[in-house]
């Protein structure tokens, strides 16, 4: 079975292509990428089918390098296979998924149900991300070398930041060892404590315990300290702060191995968006000021921020349909995040293959995995998606088994067309 | 053309009023006030009215301060607290609230931990909700009364200056007389230990004072916080005994306001804490007065919310 993708405008950030090309795929990968009109003679044979990609964008299949799966133990917001159908929904034909299951992803068993109900039901490559400490405790330290040997490919404690600093250092030397990326959500918890937002003049007026912007900031410069002292390197978790992104890019100026990624919220939207206790605008780390997200959309455009990952957080109405200060934190995010992205590029503040490589091969490298470029005998994971065509985001028409998302209604830019992932197509419009 | 009634269901916040409303708010109450004075202290006004005062947190005064303005008026009341309702037993709020509303109550008033829970169960029920008290976010009844007691001694209360003297961070009397007041045209300042200022309070329309004495030199009125020693203590003063030294109310301290500047406190006091006994039952302290112009007020808010069109049916 062969599968021809013509007429499409294909961009590769990785290899920094930028071309009207008909990309021929065999067996689940690339066979052949070639100028227009190049495969006209196979077209004549019946084993091939055609996929018209006129006047779209052709782009590996989206990287999001930071998602909630909620399987095991919490099937009701989500499963592998629905988180997977709503990744496919959103362009993305690869997931990292967080340790935070029930119960906690820490040991070999769990990985290997994660990946056993990946390879039965998944539509998109799901790599699994171990807890660093058992239990996310942040105590002991996780199997992390028998991990590796399973496939594991990064370790985190997410939602759980490690506050033992020595701990931390361990953890880091450790993974190492095994070419683990190192994960890091940072929050000092004592300093965020019971604050439910960010802390500002909102929480201020609706009488909400804040969480400073130095909450995080504090444990980005630990971390930034701690790979500079072990040489392994660090990957920053959705930074949300403008103190962040300054932090990050002086140890990057340094040599610091250290890497981060953002969430579309993050330069979508502000603490403002909290005002009447909408239990939909709180996260962790919270929705900030507009000087914040304007430093976030710098440090995307200054490559400090190498990555947009979404944080896809399925809650279901048991725990959003609450008073503010027992609601969960966190939003679903795979079938916005492209569109929200786009914007970035509408207003001028990446071009096109600098959104997508955010999208595609950075975080692909940062994982190491092999995902997220367009390569000859590579993987046919490929999206499709026509970047000016209007769409009203309807959180009714989600593949999430969520409907957790603050952007229900909003009038977008940009429209997944089709994601093919290994050859097979896993979402249509 | 003056207002005659409001046209919301509920009472959420101070926020949400117009001067307007806290005036015609204040003029009702002013006009109900008669009837607590009465040998038969009770109209008709809301007969058949059925009133819900669900308490998820301890209250004396403001719990029974809505009970006899609600009985004053004739209307129905029960009261449910955290302990007694189906909240302990595992029910979400909205549940319970839900419950509530099936048994077709006129008006849900709720005092509850949560900034935001009346808002949040306002905007899914029926009947109107007046908040008695939500987290550390606002608290109406008590900043109206804290209005009627001024305006009552003044006659007005723009050009006034008020000074809030405390734990302003965790308290919900502090936003809504900050922002009550300046609606108003008063000028407000706030003082406290500056682990209890919480950041941008200005946005409400305060002016932070560097020391209480600053805040208090020449004001009209004196508002002072109580101070929750027992969990405060430690983390966020050093002692009782320092904090009396700095943000205390004597008789010293009290000179530097004006020399017919009202003393003011929502109650419950730490006597010899945030105020000095001396000051506190002083001929300056209008403290009982809040009291009493708590029932009127709340018989005000009652009336406004459900008893019809006009103010002038009290009668």
């Amino acid at each position: 079975m062969k599968r021809l993708i013509e007429h499409g405008r294909v961009i590769d950030p990785a290899s920094s292509m930028d071309d009207f090309l008909d990309i021929l795929i065999e067996d689940g990968r690339i066979a052949a990428m070639a100028a227009p009109g190049a495969f006209e003679t196979l077209k004549l044979d019946a084993q091939v089918s055609t996929i018209s990609a006129q006047g779209c964008i052709v782009c590996p299949g989206l990287v999001d390098m930071h998602v909630h799966l909620r399987e095991p133990g919490e099937e009701y917001k989500e499963t592998i296979a629905t988180g997977t159908k709503a990744a496919a929904a959103g362009g993305f034909t690869a997931v990292a998924c967080m340790a935070n299951t029930r119960p906690v992803n820490d040991n070999q068993s769990v990985t290997e149900y994660i990946l056993e109900k990946a390879r039965r039901e998944a539509v998109a490559a799901v790599y699994p991300v171990a807890a660093m400490t058992v239990g996310q405790k942040g105590t002991q330290l996780t199997e992390m070398g028998e991990l590796s040997r399973l496939g594991v490919k990064a370790v985190s404690d997410d939602g759980h930041p490690v506050e033992d600093a020595l701990i931390m250092r361990r953890a880091m030397e450790y993974a190492g060892r095994f070419g683990l990326t190192v994960i890091s959500h940072c929050e000092t918890t004592s300093l965020s404590k019971t604050g439910t937002m960010h802390e500002g003049w909102v929480s201020t007026k609706l009488g909400l315990e804040g969480i400073p912007a130095a909450a995080e900031e504090i444990m980005i410069a630990r971390e930034a300290s701690l790979a500079e002292l072990t040489g392994v390197p660090i990957h920053i978790a959705h930074v949300s702060t403008a103190g962040s992104v300054e932090i990050i890019r002086r140890a990057k100026e340094k040599g610091i191995p250290i890497t981060a990624e953002t969430a579309p919220h993050y330069f979508s939207l502000t603490h403002r968006a909290v005002m009447g206790y909408n239990t939909l605008a709180k996260m962790n780390p919270p929705l900030r000021t507009s000087a914040d997200v304007a430093a976030i959309k710098q440090g995307l455009h200054d490559n400090v921020i190498d990555a947009i990952a979404t944080d896809h957080a399925p809650h279901s109405i048991l725990e959003k349909d609450l008073e503010f200060n027992a609601a969960a934190n966190g939003i679903i995010g795979l079938e916005t995040a492209l569109s929200l992205t786009l914007t970035l590029v509408q207003t001028g503040v990446l071009d096109l293959s600098q959104a997508l490589a955010k999208l595609t091969c950075h975080p692909a490298d940062i994982l190491k995995i092999p995902a997220g470029r367009l390569v000859v005998g590579g993987s046919a994971d490929i999206t499709i998606f026509q970047p000016d065509q209007p769409v009203v985001v309807d959180i009714q028409k989600f593949a999430s088994k969520s409907r957790n998302s603050p952007f229900d209604g909003w009038k977008l830019q940009g429209k997944v067309i089709m994601t093919v992932f290994r050859g097979q197509t896993t979402y249509s419009a | 053309m003056p207002l005659i009634s409001l046209t919301q269901k509920d009472l959420l916040g101070i926020e949400d009023l117009t001067p307007e409303e806290i005036k015609l708010i204040l003029d009702t109450a002013e006009m109900l006030k008669e009837i607590s004075r009465r040998e038969i202290k009770k109209v008709p006004t809301l007969r058949g009215k059925t009133i819900v005062t669900f308490f998820f947190e301890s209250s004396t005064r403001t719990r029974t301060s809505f009970d006899i303005a609600a009985k004053r008026l004739s209307a129905d009341t029960f009261s449910l607290t955290g302990s007694s309702s189906s909240l302990t037993k595992g029910e979400t709020l909205l549940d319970t609230a839900r419950n509530l509303e099936a048994m077709n109550p006129d008006l849900i008033i709720i005092r509850h931990p949560a900034s935001g829970a009346p808002h949040f169960v306002a905007e899914r029920i029926k009947p109107g909700v007046i908040n008695a008290g939500d987290g550390m976010h606002e608290h109406p009844t008590q900043a109206l009364l804290d209005m009627l007691t001024v305006r009552d001694r003044f006659g007005r209360l723009d050009g006034l200056k008020l000074a809030i003297v405390g734990d302003l961070f965790h308290s919900r009397v502090a936003r809504s007389n900050i922002m009550g007041f300046s609606k108003m045209g008063a000028k407000v300042m706030v003082a406290g230990p500056p682990s209890l200022v919480p950041p941008f309070i200005q946005h409400l329309g305060a002016e932070v004072a560097p020391t209480m004495e600053e805040a208090i030199s020449g004001a009209d009125v004196i508002m002072m916080l109580r101070v929750q020693n027992e969990r405060l203590q430690g983390a966020f003063f050093p002692s009782v005994r320092e904090y009396a030294v700095f943000y205390g109310l004597d008789r010293k301290k009290l000179a530097l306001a004006k020399e017919n500047a009202l003393v003011m406190h929502p109650g419950p006091i730490n006597r010899g804490v945030e105020i000095s006994p001396d000051v506190a039952d002083g001929p300056q302290s209008v403290i009982m007065d809040q009291v009493t112009n708590g029932v009127a007020v709340r018989m005000a808010v009652l009336l406004l919310l459900i008893g019809g069109r006009a103010g002038e049916k009290a009668n």
